[in-house]
């Protein structure tokens, strides 16, 4: 499967030559679990096995509770109690996936930050990222979905006006909405596709993860220098890899037990402390909280949706050269979703032919402004509609367009303009200025 | 057998086609009634018109009724209301579309067009901001109508958008006077 030159599993005893032979199932997971990885893999490294322990962790706590929930508009928000207050544990199995999606998400943009400024996104690895990032869609909407199920105040206004989205597409976008609600407004049949999808999306993500996976087995990971493991011969593999089980299996499950330590203390200690206090209030049609805010891993996306209004002039002039077609709320839609999009096209954009942030000099400062951004960006679309007369539209507006300049000008002008540092010629010669071989000849002890 | 160097039309190219286009079609036949499922079903459809009572609305006050899942703002308006809405000029507005199911598409947006009967006492509207759908708030904003909380537009007193993000003046749905005391919608 992989790339890299290594040993393949050979079957031994007689049984497993006579399965080997009918279904390579455990050479499969041998060459998966034996990649060869480059040994200079820092911290940042570790997401990966921490998302997919999130996604386990929904899967197996999400399907318990829906032995327990019920997707009816007139007993949804009764039954979410009856889990938080009657079913053995259920308050646990509640918390531990209502903040496993924050996990999930926290987990999921440091993995995405990390690729954006080591370069993972680069050629060969193009594929690996295209279906990261469609598995960050789904992610998007599955938390979407799972958010509305409690049917609280904030449940149903957040899928009014997520929903309203796709009302927003010129022309076919009522009859789309119409479609997505089964109806003309969120109402039982929209909770009771949503409960559906939500159950069967997580399991779609797990497909493409296993794709995900195949994906960067095949080109081998990325590493910090962003130098490729010299593939010449085994013996010239190994002195730039160490297999993975047992060293990253190890290295990473030391760090997910830290993360897990602060996970489990949240959910312990502080349940609520990323929830909305509205969503213990039950959906009411007639009744608009008088704050909606999504929860916190849409904020940014939230606040470029309503950053252009219809006095920016780059919506003044869609609006113009579109003869009206496009106006501020479908142009925010359109800003909103691009965002993603110019995120994704990252390894056509980037003309760098140096993958690693680390040897790029300009490049480091906007990666790093981007990253403050993001957290603006968060900031603002926290703010209450009191906020809309201060400053924040200005900084929303800024943040927002300081994305889009990032994406679609920097990338591909740094990669001309700017000149690299020097690169180490392999990953040994990085791995060995950091950590200097010791003499091994005299025992220790 | 056909000639299968002529390949400009042999049986067997019309047999790849025919069998294609058959897949394609069967396929969709499947997969329609699959998406077609999602559309509002027979009875919620049903639901199309509902009887208000509005003989208990005061003047300058407003019932909402819950109506196709959404609410409908029944606004009883005093003179001030009525005054403020007949006063704005229709070039101050940014929507010049009545946006009123009972009148022609392109209407204008004077306040006679919005309100239900002549004198203008009774405006009837869904309580849905054109935004993205969130409930606007009375007697708020600041145009002496509606207030929507969600992303700050604001309504005058005649349920037409003034500032903010909204598009559209507030939807007047299909509506009359059944009698003097009920408004039929829908």
């Amino acid at each position: 499967m992989s790339g890299i030159p290594h040993d393949h599993y050979k079957p031994k005893t007689g049984f497993e030559k006579w399965l080997h032979s009918r279904l390579p199932i455990v050479g499969l997971l041998y060459d998966t679990l034996m990649i060869p990885t480059p040994k200079n893999l820092n911290w940042m490294w570790i997401w990966g096995i921490v998302l997919t322990f999130c996604l386990a962790l929904q899967i197996v706590t999400g399907v318990v509770l829906a032995m327990h929930y019920t997707p009816n508009t007139h007993l949804a928000f009764a039954s979410v109690e009856h889990i938080r207050r009657d079913v053995n544990g259920g308050y646990m199995l509640a918390y531990l996936h209502a903040n496993g999606a924050s996990l999930f998400f926290l987990a999921v943009y440091l993995h995405i930050f990390r690729g954006l400024y080591y370069g993972s996104y680069k050629s060969p690895r193009e594929v690996t990222w295209i279906i990261g990032m469609l598995i960050y869609l789904l992610m998007m909407g599955t938390a979407f979905m799972g958010y509305v199920l409690p049917w609280g105040q904030m449940s149903f206004w957040g899928a009014t006006v997520i929903t309203g989205l796709f009302g927003a597409i010129p022309g076919i976008g009522p009859s789309i909405q119409t479609w997505l609600l089964g109806g003309p407004a969120v109402e039982n049949a929209t909770l009771n596709r949503f409960f559906s999808l939500h159950y069967l999306l997580p399991f779609v993500i797990a497909g493409l993860v296993a794709v995900h996976i195949w994906a960067f087995h095949t080109t081998g990971n990325n590493n910090p220098t962003g130098v490729e493991v010299r593939r010449g011969s085994k013996e010239e593999a190994a002195k730039d890899t160490v297999p993975f089980w047992p060293y990253y299996v190890i290295k990473d499950l030391f760090a997910l037990a830290v993360i897990l330590a602060i996970f489990f203390a949240i959910v312990g200690f502080m349940p609520n402390f990323l929830g909305e206090p509205d969503n213990y209030i039950e959906a009411n049609p007639l009744m608009t909280p008088a704050h909606i805010v999504p929860e916190w891993y849409f904020l940014p996306f939230y606040a470029i949706l309503r950053a252009f209004t219809s006095d920016v002039w780059v919506v003044q002039i869609a609006h113009f050269v579109s003869f009206g077609i496009i106006d501020a709320k479908f142009f925010g839609v359109i800003a909103m979703f691009g965002a993603i999009l110019v995120m994704a096209l990252a390894p056509w954009l980037d003309t760098s032919s140096v993958r690693s942030g680390k040897y790029r000099p300009s490049f480091k400062w906007w990666f790093w402004i981007l990253v403050v951004d993001f957290v603006v960006l968060m900031w603002a679309g926290s703010q209450g509609p009191d906020a809309l007369n201060g400053w924040m539209p200005a900084i929303s507006l800024l943040a927002s367009a300081y994305w889009f300049f990032y994406f679609l000008i920097l990338l591909p002008l740094l990669g001309v303009v700017e000149r690299p540092a020097k690169l180490p010629a392999t990953i040994e010669e990085d791995f060995d200025a950091h950590y200097p071989a010791v003499d091994h000849s005299e025992p220790a002890e | 057998m056909s000639n299968t160097e002529d390949h400009g039309g042999s049986r067997r190219d019309f047999l790849y086609y025919a069998t294609g286009a058959a897949g394609v079609v069967a396929t969709g036949a499947a997969v329609w009634p699959l998406v077609n499922q999602m559309n509002p079903s027979a009875d919620v459809k049903a639901l199309a018109s509902i009887f208000v009572d509005i003989s208990g609305v005061e003047t300058g006050t407003q019932l909402t009724v819950k109506w196709r899942g959404k609410p409908v703002f029944i606004r009883h308006r005093d003179q001030k209301d009525i005054d403020l809405a007949r006063s704005v000029k229709l070039t101050e507005l940014v929507d010049p579309l009545a946006e009123n199911d009972n009148l022609a598409h392109d209407a204008p947006a004077t306040d006679e067009n919005r309100a239900l009967d002549k004198e203008g006492k009774w405006l009837v509207m869904m309580g849905v901001c054109t935004h993205l759908g969130c409930v606007p708030l009375g007697n708020a904003g600041d145009f002496g109508g509606w207030f929507c909380p969600c992303h700050g537009s604001h309504y005058d007193s005649a349920g037409r958008i003034r500032k903010g993000p909204a598009p559209r003046n507030l939807e007047v749905p299909i509506a009359k006077f059944e009698d003097e005391k009920t408004i039929k919608l829908g």
